[in-house]
């Protein structure tokens, strides 16, 4: 790679998920969003790298850090950026989701950054449009920024992805996070493990080309990481788990369990976190050991970076995604 | 004649001294143990066996006692019965099942859930535990409620449960009918790898039904159970140990169809297992007879080709244990039209002698028969008992394998009387109940 990493090296139209990803495509993301961390700690965090371009922030699912963090990623390259909530109640699925796209692309937008709570919804969406699609999140399918920045956070500690050992723990069944972040590791040459209690694993998981743990101090020893995911409350009330006690007993983070992994383990959790549920409180705020905070501010970097090389100039239509 | 003896249920007292056991007839189904010798406990331990042991005498200052050639075996192991406690003690509590069952040479039983409040919660596994510490003469431990309240929704806290001693997980008295509720629920007690026990009835299939589907039920006109009522549930659920790998276990098997499908799974290398009540394979529907409610359980008393399947599967060891499925009730849930009529039938004091006619009647040899009662519910339950070892617990029966008797139910000890068996004559007794080294009943 040039030691100048370049927006136009980046072969995809889209940004639907990390599968598919080179390790190139990959670095180069982590190269640019890397620029803009120290460019978003200074006073004037402002470029015109995407000046004159439209984004279009389309959500049909509820969401405040990752809208607000690709707002003002956006922002800070000189877009336009329209924010739009669609209530999901109000939609048929399908036939109004193109609907909304064919309305939205009249309007020619240059990024469409989309989020729905339908795994493939945002795919779908991608083939309707002319502009460039970043998904941000779509089912329990793919949620690709969250995972570059999760490696970015990560590989500005540890120097590199490769040869890391990385536990991804809770509710992997439902979650975009996990799946992003298994490919992510995979791709960049880490080794990965799932932890949870197997009613929140998915089937045939270990054919992801990950360790499968339902033991968490097992799964804990020796890691590198320990990736927390969020268990949302619907699923603890019996029909997953038992209970909100059995389950920080058995796999909710704490000094113990950690001390399992590597004495210098970092902990990361993409939040809003349960505290008490999958995270220890007194942890969840130990600086020392967690980059959860960093991981926030790596997201801007990240999404800059997406959105500079989703912005680029390129020839209209009929790029390969 | 010497009078009964039952020990006082303050069981932690001090560790009994050395007891030798002489002149035994040795059976050690773990082993495959069966030779005539003598048998040494210390404390509360098995500290050596053998042949060879005291072939010159006892050294002074060890108690002997003399076996006069009877079979000396591990404590029989019940995986599965109703103490009715807490919440019905006038039908039993955790002490008169405790009574009733070093009576009938039961030396540890898992009792089911289905209690009033449910056990489903820590501090119940936690209350069982030391009632039965407090008041019973034998070994009892808690299998606890699948779903919270057995109500066949909620997952109970089984990582907890188990940890507080929980042995296994039963909704029992009532199927985990929701099919992904039941696939969660297996597939959740792998990470504790703790069986789960299906009480397999589809309650559609079993609407009002109170007796065994056939001619019997049609001439009584009463309501059937069909055979396929445990049928469909036991397929269902071996499809879903297999995307589980859930280690589940079949209570109180009792059809030739649901006993088939235990039998391909077996051989398919799945981790399924199943257990079959005396009254399963000593009876079959017509011990209904003229309504007698004694003879109504659930299941059901099936037809004989179902009976006759249950004594094959406790042969080729697709039944892998025999368990009571005690179900204690009281003169007036029984005193009722067949119809309204509680299920259930006591079983603790009619085990050991029941089982025997399998043996008797030459269906299945002695050792693999103890086996059944022993060292397999010990190893499905995950419990160090049910073995002629040392260092095992030294937890015995010395039973006469041949002297017949007639059952009397007026002389059990069982608080309820509920069983069909009165008045059968019957071959071999428990003559000895010992529970870690001491003698908790001695027969008069």
């Amino acid at each position: 790679m040039s030691a100048e990493p370049s927006a136009s090296d980046f072969p995809h139209r889209h940004l639907l998920g990390i599968e598919g990803l080179s390790p190139g495509d990959i670095s180069l993301l982590l190269d640019l969003a890397d620029g803009y961390v120290a460019q978003n700690r200074r006073a004037d965090k402002k470029t015109d790298r995407l000046r004159g371009r439209t984004q279009i922030n389309l959500f049909f699912e509820s969401s405040t850090r990752t809208r607000t963090s690709f707002e003002l990623a956006g922002k800070r390259l000189g877009a336009d950026v329209i924010n739009m909530s669609v209530a999901t109640s109000a939609i048929k699925k399908g036939e109004t989701l193109i609907d909304t796209a064919m309305t939205l692309n009249a309007m020619h937008p240059d990024v469409l950054v989309v989020r729905h709570p339908d795994s493939g919804a945002v795919k779908l969406l991608s083939e309707k449009v002319n502009c460039a699609v970043i998904n941000a999140g779509d089912g329990s399918h793919e949620h690709p920024t969250q995972a570059l920045l999760d490696a970015l956070t990560i590989r500005r500690r540890k120097a590199e992805l490769s040869g890391l050992t990385v536990a991804i723990c809770g509710d992997i069944l439902h979650s975009r996070v996990a799946r992003s972040n298994i490919h992510l590791f995979n791709i960049m040459g880490a080794r990965v493990r799932l932890v949870a209690p197997p009613t929140l694993l998915p089937y045939a998981a270990e054919r992801l080309g990950v360790e499968v743990f339902t033991d968490m101090r097992e799964g804990l020893k020796g890691c590198d990481i320990v990736m927390m995911l969020r268990l949302q409350t619907e699923r603890m009330q019996g029909s997953f788990v038992p209970s909100v006690r059995e389950y920080f007993r058995f796999y909710g983070l704490d000094y113990e369990k950690l001390a399992m992994a590597k004495d210098d383990a970092l902990i990361m959790h993409p939040g809003p976190m349960n505290r008490g549920v999958e995270i220890d409180s007194e942890l969840a705020d130990d600086i020392t050991r967690n980059a959860i905070l960093d991981q926030v501010e790596m997201g801007v970097a990240v999404r800059q970076a997406c959105l500079e090389v989703m912005g680029r100039d390129l020839p209209q239509p009929d790029h390969n995604s | 004649m010497p009078k009964e003896f039952l020990a006082d249920p303050a069981p932690q007292g001090p560790a009994p001294e050395a007891v030798a056991y002489v002149n035994a007839r040795l059976l050690d189904p773990a082993s495959g143990r069966d030779e005539t010798g003598a048998l040494l406990t210390e404390g509360r331990k098995i500290v050596d066996l053998g042949p060879a042991l005291f072939a010159d005498g006892v050294p002074e200052g060890i108690e002997v006692v003399d076996c006069a050639g009877h079979c000396l075996a591990p404590g029989l192991v019940d995986m599965h019965v109703h103490l009715r406690e807490p919440g019905h003690e006038h039908k039993e509590t955790l002490a008169s099942g405790g009574l009733a069952a070093a009576a009938g040479g039961v030396t540890t039983m898992a009792c089911m859930p289905n209690t009033d409040p449910v056990i489903d919660d820590i501090a119940l596994v936690q209350f069982i535990e030391r009632r039965a510490r407090e008041t019973s003469l034998v070994r009892i431990h808690p299998i606890a409620a699948i779903t919270k309240g057995l109500g066949g929704e909620q997952l109970t806290e089984m990582g907890m449960l188990a940890e507080a001693g929980a042995v296994a997980f039963s909704d029992d008295g009532r199927p985990v009918f929701n099919s992904l509720v039941m696939r969660r629920a297996m597939s959740y007690s792998t990470a504790f790898n703790a069986l789960v026990i299906q009480h397999a009835e589809d309650p559609n299939l079993s609407a009002c039904g109170c007796m065994n589907e056939g001619e019997t039920a049609t001439r009584l006109g009463l309501p059937g159970i069909p055979n396929a009522s445990e049928a469909v549930i036991v397929e269902r659920d071996i499809r879903l140990a297999e995307i589980t790998g859930g280690r589940y276990h079949v209570a109180h098997i009792s059809t030739l169809e649901a006993i088939d499908a235990v039998r391909r799974a077996k051989a398919r290398g799945l981790t399924v297992t199943a257990e079959a009540a005396p009254h399963h394979f000593a009876l079959n529907e017509t011990a209904i007879g003229d309504y007698r409610t004694f003879a109504k359980m659930a299941p059901p008393l099936r037809d004989e080709d179902s009976r006759r399947a249950v004594v094959e599967g406790l042969r080729d060891g697709t039944i892998d244990a025999i368990a009571t499925d005690h179900a204690p009730h009281d003169q007036d849930s029984k005193r009722l039209p067949l119809a309204h009529a509680a299920n259930g039938v006591v079983g603790l004091e009619t085990l050991l002698t029941l089982s025997l006619e399998l043996y008797h009647n030459g269906h299945i040899p002695l050792l693999a028969l103890l086996g059944a009662m022993t060292i397999r519910p010990a190893e499905l339950l995950g419990l160090d008992v049910g073995r002629l070892s040392v260092g095992a617990p030294a937890d015995l029966l010395l039973f006469d394998l041949d002297c017949p008797w007639q059952i009397e139910v007026d002389a059990f000890h069982s608080k309820s009387k509920n069983s069909p068996f009165d008045g059968r004559p019957v071959q071999g007794r428990a003559l000895h109940t010992v529970v870690g080294g001491r003698t908790v009943y001695r027969a008069g």
